[in-house]
């Protein structure tokens, strides 16, 4: 059977959704006769027609606004960010209208936004962001970060059929590197669950995206070489967090390391190391360790941008350290 | 990253879409009848009833410290509200109605979409029965049953969320109109340059709606803008733009009626531009000692209520004793409306926590389940 990459399972589930729900219509920047810059939305222009693949003007405010009042009137727009960094552009619209309406007087904005994310390609500090805790920290907003094809299809199914705004991460990293066999029928990956994609029973590292791998092979490597049985639970989603996933990997193993590509400070290994010290400090045999990004933006020259990025090399010295408590 | 897309060929090339090539087309060829009597003398009772519910916030029930937050009304302004709000399309289904996202100045919005005064007074007082539940103040409210979208303080948000009702309206093949009221300060938002932009690349049925009452908070329009006019603005984007008196109620009926009807044919989006003065002061705890006197004096002069009455008693269309009752009524109502308003619960402490997301039901103004079933 044939494998389908990550970026073709975002493009299926979008398709899908389309030829199930007349609702649902994707608004973007060269998404239309370009098929959008990561080839995302290819073909759908000829399928869908131009009503429902909108390229637009480069106004991204104007792109999630006009998502807004469409979601209002009962639609299901898809806004794609052609690059998610450009997103701080929409900023307003998104964490202002878009996450506060239905507080504010019940009428709720079904939409997904979502866009290439991630580094490790030397896009530079313009095309690598993770600008995943803007958004965490705005109360009204989902976020996801799918890390594996089947995810990345059953997420932006389960993001479009919603009921509330959406921030949808793809890793452009993984685009085209991860592939699987894809079930044929219809399915959703529930948003807010996440996923335990090694048992182990000596440490647990909890992570998402395209660092679910390197977290993987540092699993095998502390297997083999020194017998540290790893749990590595991917978070895929970021708000709502799924708590009870990491209260259990914590008192399961007793040591837990957090790892991101996102930058230090702020992220979201802060949020998960507060809720295990609040809920389950007692099972804990050492600290919560963090391996992430450093606190500067994504450099763009490939030694400097090896440095920024955690890697296998960096995980592994962490959790040496914890498995040692 | 394209490497994998070997044979897969390139898209083939769509036709362009109709763009600036196509004359905007102009207001002054629509053809656009006057009010009759019976709408002359609704919109004169909207503008006394608008006036006369800010009046009782503004200067009492403010004063009276029953208003614990902002207080921003639209003193002076009531003509550019109710002379286009009476063109917004309501009451014949959810295929037919138009939307509108008001400005916080558009009261009479509020109260022409069906939207009742005792409502609104528990919204200023931060009651349970206020239309965001006490979640939100002042004209800061919505509902799609009455079609109103809420406004947010960031000026200028609203009107590419105005452009994309009007995008949905256009995707179901329908002839609804979004109607947009910004003040002149907002249209130094990047927000609004980008939602006119993007109304006016895909020719959506908006009338965009500028109350230029020539202060945004203390910054005077001079210090906002180097054009003459908002409207002057229009060119910039391929659109009608058009200023008019903001205070004679007739001039915004006709400019706005035209307007709708060029969206509603789907020939796009106008820029209308009315002029008038904020009779107050961005809101109440201001005293606006930024403000000559004398241009208090001068446009006090131009009340609009004032010039449509002097009109409509020339003409004879009404009396002195039929406005003295049409105003005994509106402030009988208004008594009975504080009441209702006063007696409401606040909402429970714990409320604070519920309906951040979605949670099985439609929300206080949320559209009802099954509407639009064509769209389900």
């Amino acid at each position: 059977m044939a494998l389908t990459t990550y970026v073709e399972a975002i493009r299926q589930g979008i398709w899908e959704e389309m030829e199930r729900d007349r609702r649902v219509f994707i608004l973007g920047e060269d998404v239309g006769i370009y098929g959008g810059a990561f080839k995302v939305t290819e073909g759908m222009l000829e399928k869908f027609g131009e009503d429902r693949v909108i390229d637009t003007p480069i106004s991204e405010s104007a792109i999630v606004g006009a998502a807004i009042g469409a979601a209002l009137l009962g639609m299901r727009p898809i806004a794609e960010m052609q690059f998610i960094d450009f997103i701080s552009c929409a900023f307003d619209q998104i964490t202002n209208f878009a996450a506060k309406n239905r507080y504010r007087w019940g009428a709720g904005v079904p939409m997904v936004i979502r866009g290439p994310s991630g580094g490790g390609v030397h896009g530079g500090p313009y095309h690598s962001q993770n600008p995943e805790m803007y958004f965490v920290h705005t109360p009204g907003l989902k976020v996801v970060a799918p890390a594996t094809a089947y995810d990345a299809k059953g997420l932006i199914k389960a993001a479009i059929r919603d009921e509330d705004p959406v921030i949808y991460l793809e890793h452009k990293y993984l685009y085209r590197r991860i592939k699987e066999e894809l079930p044929k029928e219809d399915y959703v990956v529930p948003i807010g669950v996440a996923a335990v994609r090694r048992e182990g029973r000596d440490l647990a590292i909890l992570t998402y995206g395209a660092m679910l791998y390197q977290a993987l092979e540092a699993a095998e490597v502390l297997a083999k070489e020194e017998g540290v049985e790893t749990e590595v639970v991917d978070l895929r989603s970021l708000l709502p967090l799924d708590k009870d996933a990491i209260l259990k990997a914590a008192k399961k193993t007793g040591k837990v390391l957090v790892v991101h590509e996102d930058t230090r400070t702020g992220g979201i290994a802060g949020e998960i190391a507060a809720i295990i010290n609040e809920e389950v400090f007692e099972y804990l045999d050492g600290p919560v360790l963090r391996v992430t990004a450093p606190d500067t933006p994504v450099p763009y020259s490939p030694p400097l941008e090896e440095f920024f990025l955690p890697n296998k090399e960096k995980i592994l010295k962490a959790a040496r350290q914890l498995a040692a408590y | 990253m394209a490497a994998g897309r070997k044979g897969r060929g390139r898209p083939r090339a769509v036709p362009r879409p109709e763009g600036p090539a196509r004359p905007a087309g102009r207001l002054e060829d629509e053809d656009m009848p006057a009010p009759d009597d019976a709408l002359l003398l609704k919109m004169l009772h909207s503008m006394k009833l608008t006036r006369a519910l800010e009046y009782r916030i503004e200067r009492k029930l403010y004063r009276q410290g029953k208003i614990v937050g902002g207080v921003y009304v639209g003193r002076g302004q009531e003509a550019i509200s109710v002379g286009a709000a009476v063109h917004i399309r309501r009451g014949e289904g959810e295929d037919r109605d138009d939307i509108v996202s008001p400005s916080h100045r558009d009261m009479a919005v509020f109260l022409m979409q069906g939207v009742p005064p005792e409502r609104i007074l528990a919204q200023y007082m931060g009651r349970s029965t206020g239309l965001t539940r006490g979640r939100d103040g002042n004209m800061h409210m919505g509902d799609l049953r009455h079609r109103l979208v809420a406004f947010i303080s960031h000026l200028g948000d609203s009107i590419p969320v105005a452009a994309g009702c009007a995008l949905t309206f256009v995707m179901r093949g329908t002839d609804q109109v979004s109607f947009c009221f910004f003040g002149e300060g907002a249209t130094s938002r990047g927000d609004w340059h980008e939602g006119l932009n993007f109304a006016a690349v895909r020719r959506l049925p908006v009338v965009f709606i500028c109350n230029n009452n020539q202060y945004a908070y203390s910054t005077h329009v001079t210090r906002q803008m180097r054009v003459e006019h908002v409207s002057d603005r229009a060119a910039g984007y391929g659109i009608p733009g058009e200023t008019a008196d903001g205070n004679d109620l007739l001039a915004v009926y006709d400019r706005v009626g035209r307007a709708v009807r060029r969206a509603r044919r789907g020939d796009g989006p106008s820029l209308l531009e009315f002029v008038t003065f904020r009779m107050t002061g961005h809101s109440a705890h201001d005293d606006a000692g930024y403000v000559p006197k004398s241009e208090f004096e001068e446009w006090g002069r131009k009340d609009p209520i004032e010039r449509l009455q002097s009109a409509l008693l020339r003409r004879g269309l009404v009396d002195r004793p039929a406005l003295a009752g049409m105003e005994a009524r509106i402030e009988a109502d208004l008594d009975e409306a504080v009441a209702w308003a006063e007696r409401q619960p606040y909402p429970e402490p714990e409320e604070c926590l519920d309906g951040v997301y979605h949670e099985g039901g439609p929300g206080a103004g949320d559209r009802p389940q099954g509407e639009s079933t064509a769209w389900r």
